[in-house]
């Protein structure tokens, strides 16, 4: 996910001039001396999956999102789309402003993980009508 | 023993035991009074049922177990059955209507600090000057005299003493003084 680009802005090496930032996905929380590490696609295709479920439900939607809030890990777009997409279903329009507000909360000090992830989902948030926290004014206190 | 029959009222039963020690005649005897009593909560306090899953602002935990406003309003059933359509339908004031009835406090409104700590610093000024003052009325009222010792005649008696018999001469004190001239250096 975003963790890569993490390490590069803290030494600096990031590049402002790129209309599109380079963040590779990261590895699971996990490092084991042994077995497996599961890539970053890997990870993002199982989250996808797991928020993609037709019939998923509300307890799913809560646990899901909170358990990935709770990764050193910006999710990637598409894993938020998915889960935009499960908060529609679940005719929940709450939870999906919660999930942006959630997402720039992860991103701490990088203030520019925000606004491309805005970028990447503007057309998921136009077609289902999700606005954003700064357009209903509570991303200010 | 405390027992909450939540669902039914707030009616809660208060096991209390009370220990009378009798006075001397009946020394040897002590009665342990069991009182029961019957607690009637007035319906408008609040009494948080743990056993329940609870709200909370939590920036870890965005979404949270049970929405903030569980007893909708006519009109609120009313938004949530809007809310079942397309979401393009909704105006800006419905949706953060909506918002409002799942979550009590915003990020941002998680995020933000008070002024608390103004409060706590200048009460812990006031008590520490209210304390010098306490300090100030002991030092004038309470203690007595100085020793005679400390008076400049004394004083001076003890450093010309202490030139005399040549205290620390080679880095302190007598060496400061200059016994050719009889005047410090």
């Amino acid at each position: 996910m975003f963790r890569a680009a993490l390490r590069l802005s803290v030494s600096g090496a990031r590049s402002l001039t790129r209309s599109r930032p380079q963040y590779t996905a990261s590895v699971a929380a996990r490092s084991y001396s042994h077995g497996k590490q599961e890539t970053d696609e890997e990870f993002d295709a199982r989250w996808v999956t797991y928020f993609n479920k037709p019939d998923i439900d509300a307890w799913e939607l809560r646990k899901g999102m909170n358990t990935l809030i709770g990764y050193d890990l910006v999710p990637e777009p598409k894993i938020l789309e998915a889960a935009l997409r499960a908060c529609r279903r679940l005719n929940d329009l709450a939870s999906a402003i919660r999930i942006l507000e959630a997402v720039k909360d992860k991103s701490g000090p990088h203030k520019e993980i925000y606004p491309y992830v805005l970028q990447e989902l503007r057309p998921t948030l136009s077609e289902l009508g999700i606005p954003t926290p700064e357009e209903l004014g509570i991303d200010k206190a | 023993q405390h027992t909450l029959e939540g669902n039914r009222d707030h009616t809660a039963v208060i096991h209390i035991c009370l220990s009378i020690y009798l006075d001397r005649y009946f020394q040897t005897l002590y009665s342990s009074l069991t009182v029961v009593v019957l607690v009637h909560l007035s319906s408008d306090v609040d009494v948080i049922d743990c056993s329940v899953p609870q709200y909370n602002n939590r920036l870890d935990t965005p979404l949270p177990d049970v929405p903030f406003v569980r007893n909708l309003s006519a009109e609120q059933k009313k938004l949530k059955e809007k809310e079942k359509g397309s979401w393009t339908q909704l105006t800006k004031e419905e949706k953060l209507a909506l918002y409002r009835l799942t979550h009590e406090l915003s990020y941002a409104e998680m995020r933000q600090g008070s002024k608390e700590w103004m409060t706590v610093l200048g009460g812990i000024f006031i008590f520490l000057g209210f304390t010098g003052l306490l300090v100030w009325w002991q030092r004038v009222y309470v203690y007595g005299d100085v020793p005679h010792t400390l008076s400049e005649e004394s004083v001076a008696q003890q450093t010309q003493r202490m030139i005399d018999m040549r205290v620390n001469p080679v880095h302190g004190f007598s060496h400061k003084w200059d016994y050719e001239k009889k005047q410090w250096k």
